[in-house]
Formats: C-alpha cells, structure tokens, sequence
C-alpha cells in the first residue's frame, strides 16, 4: 500500500524532470500581495463595531464645525464626519485583494485626471517612496457633500494605507495635523486651504503613520 | 511560529506546484493567493496537529476545482474531466518540448496526482487524502498520467530512464 514511487526508475525519472524544472520557483522570493492576505482580517462584525465606535459621537459633534480647529487635542466626539468616513473607506477596501482601487497606478496620469475632474479641483498624489510606500491606485468615493478621492499606497510587505481627500473643506482654512484612533483605524487629518485630507492606517503605529502624513504634507506643499 | 508564519513558510511550495498545475505563472499566483485567501478565512476548520501543508494543498485543489467549473460550466468534473488548457492538436504531437507542455496536455485531475506524487514527494496515500479521493484513484490516475508523459516526453528526449 504504501508502495513508494520513488523505487520506480522512470517514476523517479519524472520526479527528477519536475524538480529540475519547477524547483525555481522555490528560491524566488514570496510577492508582497500574498504578505496582505495573512493579516487579521475586517470581518463584517469588524466593520460594524467600527461604523459604531466612529458613530459613538455623532450627535455631539453636530457643533464641531462652528468651533475653533486651534483648540487642544481632539476629542472623540470631536472627530470630523469625512474622518469617520475615510476610516470607513479604509476599512472597507484595503482588505480587497482583487479590487483594492478602481484605477490602478500603472494609470496614474489618468487617475489624477480623472479624479481631480470629478472633486472639481487640481489634485496631487503624492509620491511615498522615501517613506516605502508605493502607489496602488485609486478610487472616486461618494463624500458628504459630493464625490471624493481615496489614494491607496502600499509597501513591499503588502501593509496598506489610504489617503482620503474631499473638496469643499473651506469653513476651515487650515488645521494642524489631528488624530483620531477609531475601530482599529488610525487616522491623521488636517485641513489645508480647500482640501480636507485624512491618512488611514490600520497595522502601523502612530508615530509611523506621522512620519507618513508629514511625508505627505511636504510633498503636497513643497 | 504562529499559523500565518508557518503558511508563508509554505508560499514557496504552494507556488511550484500551482506553476507546474496551470503552466502559467501569472495564474499560478492568482491560484495561491486564492488559497491563501481561503485557507486563512477557513483556518478555524484545520486540525491542529495534523499536516498543514497537505490542509493547504487540499485547500487549492478545491479552489482550482472551482475555478475549472467556473471556466467550464456544466462540464463534468472527475474522470472524464475535460482538459482546460488549449485542446491538442494532432500537429502538437511531434512539437512537444517541454514538459510544461506535456504536462498540460495532462486531464488536469491526472496532473494534480502526478505533481503532488513525483513533484511534491507525497505518498499515495498523502495525496489520496489531499485529493480526498481512494488510492486506488490515485494508483490508476498516476499511471495514465505516466502513460501519457511517456509518450510525450520520450519523442522529446526529456525523459531519460535509468534502467
């Protein structure tokens, strides 16, 4: 029953011929995209507690756009609606292994084109590289008031995160960076002229995603 | 090592065989990260201490199985499976040169039996219980793929028998 193959001349004759030939691809190092697969996943009662921890301030924060942004730190309730969506938009789709973004970067002229057609104002996508993210792609999104643009960057190890961007931010000229931690999301946002901006993280510490959102800052203020 | 650790210790093993199972690399690794992507989401249903590697062999055995259905709806599927790759021509009988190629004129459940066998170095009863299918199965589908690959390989001298 057990009877081995290999005992087999020609049997180990292929057995050969099939190592020789595919053995290759054992010493190739493992693509990044599969590092993304093996991460704590967002399941759907994931999601929901996240839709509910970033709602707990809903009704307290119906004022937070007549206050001043230069108070002290922000909290909860005090999170901005469009951060709480990014974070949502975040956990929604960087998740996704086959349809992480709508435009992929290999479209990257067209993605600015596109988007910044859409949200009705010049945008930039910044290059992270120096910070060891790459562009993914990404995404047009429906925002409180009109559409918005969601920027997806990932590293070698397929460890991801979004940049949220809508319009119409005007009511607050500019903002230092804030943060909000909200559902397992973290969340830098500032205000900068017109453009809102949130940078979502779900698997890097804070004081790595600073080092983003200041890499960031400086590219889309130079 | 935690269970993510131990799979990306297989991810090499797991792209070899679904490589030489499509003969295309780009849905070899389109096949992985679906396995990946399934045996993490199932992971609760594997046994501890039984054989992780054969658990995610036989994880994409079923998603390859799925996406043959997929390619071929209503196409039955065991035995009588129909090859998914291009049909041979008669032409192609004298052109084969790799084994590549010879391997994918293999009816893919023969393939899968012949790779984890002489590729993978599973017993047969490894990879009846990957299959899950009896080692009779396996006996029989093993010596058709051999039947097939003799013929194939032979005429293209990659075959070389130490009697």
């Amino acid at each position: 029953m057990a009877y081995l193959p290999q005992d087999d001349s020609e049997m180990q004759a292929i057995s050969n011929a099939l190592h020789e030939a595919y053995d290759p691809m054992l010493s190739e190092p493992v693509p990044g995209r599969f590092a993304h697969v093996l991460r704590p996943r967002w399941t759907p009662y994931a999601v929901a507690a996240a839709w509910t921890l970033l709602g707990l301030g809903v009704g307290l924060a119906c004022g937070w756009q007549l206050r001043s942004w230069q108070g002290g730190p922000v909290a909860k309730a005090d999170v901005p609606a469009f951060v709480r969506r990014a974070a949502i938009a975040h956990a929604t789709f960087v998740p996704e292994i086959r349809h992480p973004v709508e435009v992929g970067a290999d479209q990257e002229q067209h993605l600015i084109t596109w988007l910044s057609k859409r949200l009705g104002t010049r945008l930039r996508v910044p290059s992270l590289e120096t910070v060891g993210y790459s562009l993914v792609g990404g995404r047009l999104l429906p925002g409180e008031k009109g559409p918005v643009a969601q920027f997806m960057y990932q590293t070698a190890q397929g460890r991801r995160l979004t940049l949220y961007v809508r319009t119409d931010a005007s009511e607050n000229p500019e903002t230092a960076f804030r943060y909000a931690a909200e559902g397992g999301v973290k969340v830098f946002y500032w205000i900068d002229r017109k453009l809102g901006y949130a940078l979502s993280s779900s698997d890097i510490g804070k004081d790595d995603l600073l080092k983003v959102a200041n890499a960031v800052y400086q590219q889309l203020n130079p | 090592m935690n269970d993510a650790e131990r799979i990306v210790s297989l991810i090499p093993r797991l792209r070899r065989y679904a490589r030489a199972l499509t003969g295309d690399r780009a849905a070899a690794d389109d096949l992985v990260q679906d396995t990946l992507e399934r045996g993490w989401s199932k992971l609760h249903l594997f046994r501890p201490g039984t054989d992780l590697r054969a658990w995610l062999f036989t994880v994409m055995h079923n998603v390859y199985v799925n996406q043959l259905r997929a390619a071929r709806p209503g196409a039955p599927l065991g035995d009588e499976m129909p090859e998914l790759s291009r049909p041979a021509r008669e032409s192609d009988g004298l052109e084969l040169r790799d084994l590549d190629t010879a391997i994918r004129r293999l009816p893919p459940e023969q393939r899968e039996v012949l790779l984890l066998v002489a590729l993978e170095d599973m017993s047969y009863g490894e990879a009846a219980r990957t299959l899950d299918i009896p080692i009779g199965t396996v006996m029989s589908r093993l010596s058709r793929a051999r039947d097939k690959l003799r013929s194939g390989l032979a005429m293209s001298g990659k075959l070389k028998v130490v009697k």
